[in-house]
């Protein structure tokens, strides 16, 4: 640093979510014509600090200082004219417009109060050439390109906003390898413009070769900052261990139990450009967890087994015989007898505004009723076994389920499902976003659910609850099993490291170059 | 891909709304006694561009993914504020015409202003304006009656050049100063956008609140022009309840068979005209063929079934069935 002011400097930055802090006193610098990489696991904070620099979120507390001005975001348009431009995970296309429509959204070119629309044309196909992407028609709606195009089309759509720091969050995930060699040669171009280019990727061997600069976030905190090339894969996933353990999980069994055949197994199986020749076992009373980072095809896989996807290949064995599951009320049935516990429970697992009970008893109605009507008294008994259970806080049955806490909703969701004794439990990251309280009850609930016989797979996004409840770990990347961790295996090193896919010494599991 | 195919595509919905409306019109006339002419054409384009008007005003609001069940209302209740006002010598008539559009613009401003600023459901919020609408229209006329300005009347009513009918002069006419210009403007895509993904469009720094209220407003505004024209057919102001009620559902019809997209983000107000225009054929063709008139309700529901299935095709090709309910 030699005395002038950096291009972009925040500092002192906080920002908690309810009772759960993202990001703690964060610091980052900026400096013009560089490429600065981000690297952190899950739930490090980094996605919160793009989106306090993009002006989606505002911090709770600290500064960011643009050109040593002071600055403050309102809105992601009001960065935008400030020349910080961010392209996200979740695509901010408009899927009902024309690929030049959306690369000129923001700030459409005007003639006499229109948009001038040959104009358009023009900066779109300049973008798109400038992206690499002058395959794609700028009159072709965005819905109709399949999602590796629609990234070219936002990188498109950033460029086109003459960006001074472009900040690319994974931007390359849904790449193929041809496309991600196009978009390195453009990045590399922008920084000998002068761009500063923030990227974020779990791919070790794109931040290796692109990066200028490396800072490492942890439990909302930068903790390293340094020089490409300067540390090791190890020393860096070192530095990105160390989360507080700040749970308490049940025993585990001594030993998974073995013999019989596996309740629920996969045969090389694979659906669209997201599931990969996926093969796994699951038997009765075991616990088996699904890392990786978030992504990865870890919600497709729990999606297939559940009948919600269609056109999958390979196959699915229940108790060693292939079963065909075209629905979650098929999946439900008596011979199979899953249940999936869906990772957005507002969406997905309960209807919030009707009551507690109704919401309780969707899953087993069916169980609960004779010829269409429903047998009150039955449904009041299980109702009341599930309460008991789960300890389920509510003001009554006949309160909205909306109004309970989140950790309570959880509850909910998870108990709906137990009501029909399921023998195989899907569990899609079911601990985001509530309290430490309710989630060590739902870890003493998996392996009390697993000890009477359950078979459970367990997708979560936190590396300690994969560590203190399962018996065995499958490692998902690019929508592939990298690595399966069995028992002691399982620490936080080696999840990292197989997460972030890369080949340290200790890796057991030669699986040659990735991609 | 060539152009004109990515073009051909965007504007399948328009295009096939003008081939039923053709299909339907051919069969219309050479039914007819008196056959194609000029009388046929513009009795036909009178009674459809009343629902063209109302299908325009509905397209603009399904546009942003949201419905306007005011629309009927705010139809009526500028046929009775014209019957007041659309009188008297030019000069009067002229400010007679500006203050019913004034009226039909403020009436779309407060549904854009209550749905947006107030964050009501636009279904919720507009048949509750609909009712104060039809309320005020039904104050200025208690029993029907009232008159209208009858030189303008006839004119804009009448043919051009003997054989074209004013009120298609018109209608092409506030669709290149109405339609064109939202449509290609920044807040006409922000309304697009909005429909679309509303989450995307804030996301890349839209201005989507002025683009819906903009949609609301002109949707008022093309209403208004509706009521204008009803009150030169009918030389009245009339509020008439049902009348109204039929307006709003056949507007959301005209605009589902005109290729616009309920779910917002898709379609042109020109599909919903060529829309608004075939379904009002529907109607005429059971009178050609001597049916009772009892079995149009029945025909013009078998008919909107069958095009409205026409646009449900792709969800056959769906992988992701959770894709089904987005």
């Amino acid at each position: 640093m030699d005395g002038a002011a950096p291009l972009f400097r925040m500092e002192g930055i906080s920002k908690r979510y309810g009772g759960v802090r993202a990001l703690e006193k964060a610091e980052l610098t900026v400096e013009a014509g560089s490429i600065h990489a981000i690297l952190g696991e899950n739930g490090a904070g980094k996605s919160t600090l793009i989106k306090v620099m993009a002006g989606v979120v505002a911090p709770d507390e600290g500064h960011m200082m643009l050109d040593g001005r002071e600055v403050a975001f309102a809105s992601p348009g009001a960065a935008n004219k400030a020349g910080i431009v961010c392209i996200f995970q979740e695509l901010s296309l408009i899927p009902e417009l024309s690929v030049a429509d959306n690369i000129v959204i923001s700030d459409p070119p005007k003639r006499f109060g229109m948009i001038d629309r040959k104009a358009q044309r023009r900066i779109a196909e300049d973008a798109l050439a400038r992206a690499g992407a002058g395959d794609i028609h700028p009159l072709a709606l965005v819905k109709d390109l399949p999602l590796s195009r629609r990234q070219m089309v936002e990188i498109a759509k950033a460029l086109a906003r003459k960006p001074r720091i472009l900040i690319l969050d994974e931007a390359t995930s849904a790449l193929t390898a041809a496309d991600v060699s196009k978009i390195f040669g453009v990045l590399k171009r922008l920084r000998s413009e002068g761009l500063a280019l923030l990227y974020i990727s779990h791919r070790m061997n794109e931040i290796a070769e692109l990066a200028d600069q490396c800072t490492v976030f942890r439990n909302g905190r930068n903790v390293a900052s340094y020089k490409a090339g300067s540390k090791s894969d190890n020393e860096v996933v070192e530095l990105m261990i160390g989360r507080e353990y700040s749970h308490i999980f049940p025993p585990k069994p001594p030993a998974a139990p073995a013999g019989a055949a596996p309740r629920l197994e996969a045969r090389r199986l694979s659906w669209a450009d997201r599931l990969h020749d996926i093969s796994l076992t699951v038997r009765a009373g075991e616990v088996v967890g699904l890392g990786g980072l978030d992504g990865q095809g870890q919600r497709e896989l729990l999606l297939a087994f559940f009948g919600v996807l269609r056109g999958l290949s390979g196959e699915v064995l229940i108790d060693g015989k292939p079963v065909t599951i075209t629905s979650p009320a098929a999946a439900r049935e008596d011979g199979i007898g899953m249940a999936l516990i869906p990772e957005d429970r507002k969406t997905e697992g309960l209807m919030l505004p009707m009551t507690v009970r109704e919401n309780l008893s969707f899953a087993a109605l069916d169980r609960l009723s004779k010829g269409g009507i429903i047998d009150r008294a039955a449904e009041q008994r299980l109702i009341d076994d599930m309460v008991g259970l789960l300890a389920i806080k509510t003001g009554g049955l006949d309160i909205p389920v909306g109004a309970l806490s989140g950790g309570n909703q959880q509850k909910v969701v998870i108990a709906k499902w137990l009501m029909r004794q399921p023998r195989i439990i899907l569990l899609n990251d079911p601990t985001r976003g509530i309290d430490v309280g309710t989630k060590q009850e739902i870890y003493q609930l998996m392996r009390k659910l697993a000890d009477a016989g359950a078979a459970i797979l367990f997708y979560s996004t936190d590396y300690d609850e994969l560590i203190g409840c399962c018996d065995r770990v499958l490692v998902l990347y690019d929508g592939a099993v990298k690595r399966e961790l069995v028992g002691a295996e399982i620490t936080e090193r080696a999840l990292i490291s197989s997460a972030l896919n890369i080949h340290g010494e200790e890796s057991p599991v030669g699986l040659g170059a990735s991609l | 891909m060539k152009d004109w195919r990515y073009w051909l595509a965007e504007q399948r919905g328009t295009l096939l709304a003008l081939g039923i409306f053709i299909v339907m019109f051919v069969i219309y006339t050479s039914n007819h006694p008196a056959g194609f002419t000029a009388n046929v054409v513009q009795t036909a384009a009178n009674k459809g561009v009343l629902l063209a008007f109302v299908a325009m005003a509905q397209t603009l609001v399904v546009i942003t993914s949201g419905i306007d069940l005011s629309v009927g209302m705010i139809f009526l209740l500028t046929n009775c504020l014209a019957s007041w006002l659309v009188v008297g010598t030019p000069m009067q008539t002229t400010l007679g015409v500006i203050a019913v559009l004034a009226a039909g613009l403020l009436c779309g401003a407060i549904n854009g202003a209550i749905v947006i600023y107030g964050r009501l459901q636009p279904i919720v919020a507009t048949i509750a304006t609909g009712a104060v609408y039809y309320g005020i229209g039904l104050l200025l006329r208690p029993f029907p009656g009232g008159s209208v300005n009858e030189d303008l009347a006839d004119a804009l009513t009448g043919r051009v050049f003997g054989f074209v009918p004013a009120s298609l002069v018109v209608l092409l006419a506030i669709v290149l100063v109405i339609w064109v210009p939202f449509s290609r403007s920044v807040l006409g895509r922000a309304a697009y956008a909005a429909g679309s993904s509303e989450t995307a469009a804030y996301m890349s720094g839209v201005p989507i609140r002025r683009g819906k209220f903009a949609a609301y407003t002109l949707a008022g505004l093309l209403a208004a022009i509706g009521g204008l024209f009803l009150t030169f057919f009918t030389y009245t102001g009339e509020a008439a309840y049902a009348s109204g009620n039929s307006y709003t559902l056949f507007s959301i019809a005209a605009v589902v068979l005109g290729g616009v997209s309920l779910f917002g983000g898709k379609g042109s107000a020109i599909g919903a005209i060529f829309g608004a225009l075939a379904f009002r054929t529907i109607g005429d063709l059971l009178f050609v063929f001597d049916f009772d008139p009892l079995w149009q309700p029945l025909f013009q529901g078998v008919i909107l079934l069958v095009a409205v299935s026409l646009g449900a095709f792709a969800l056959f090709r769906v992988r992701n069935r959770l894709e089904w309910f987005l």
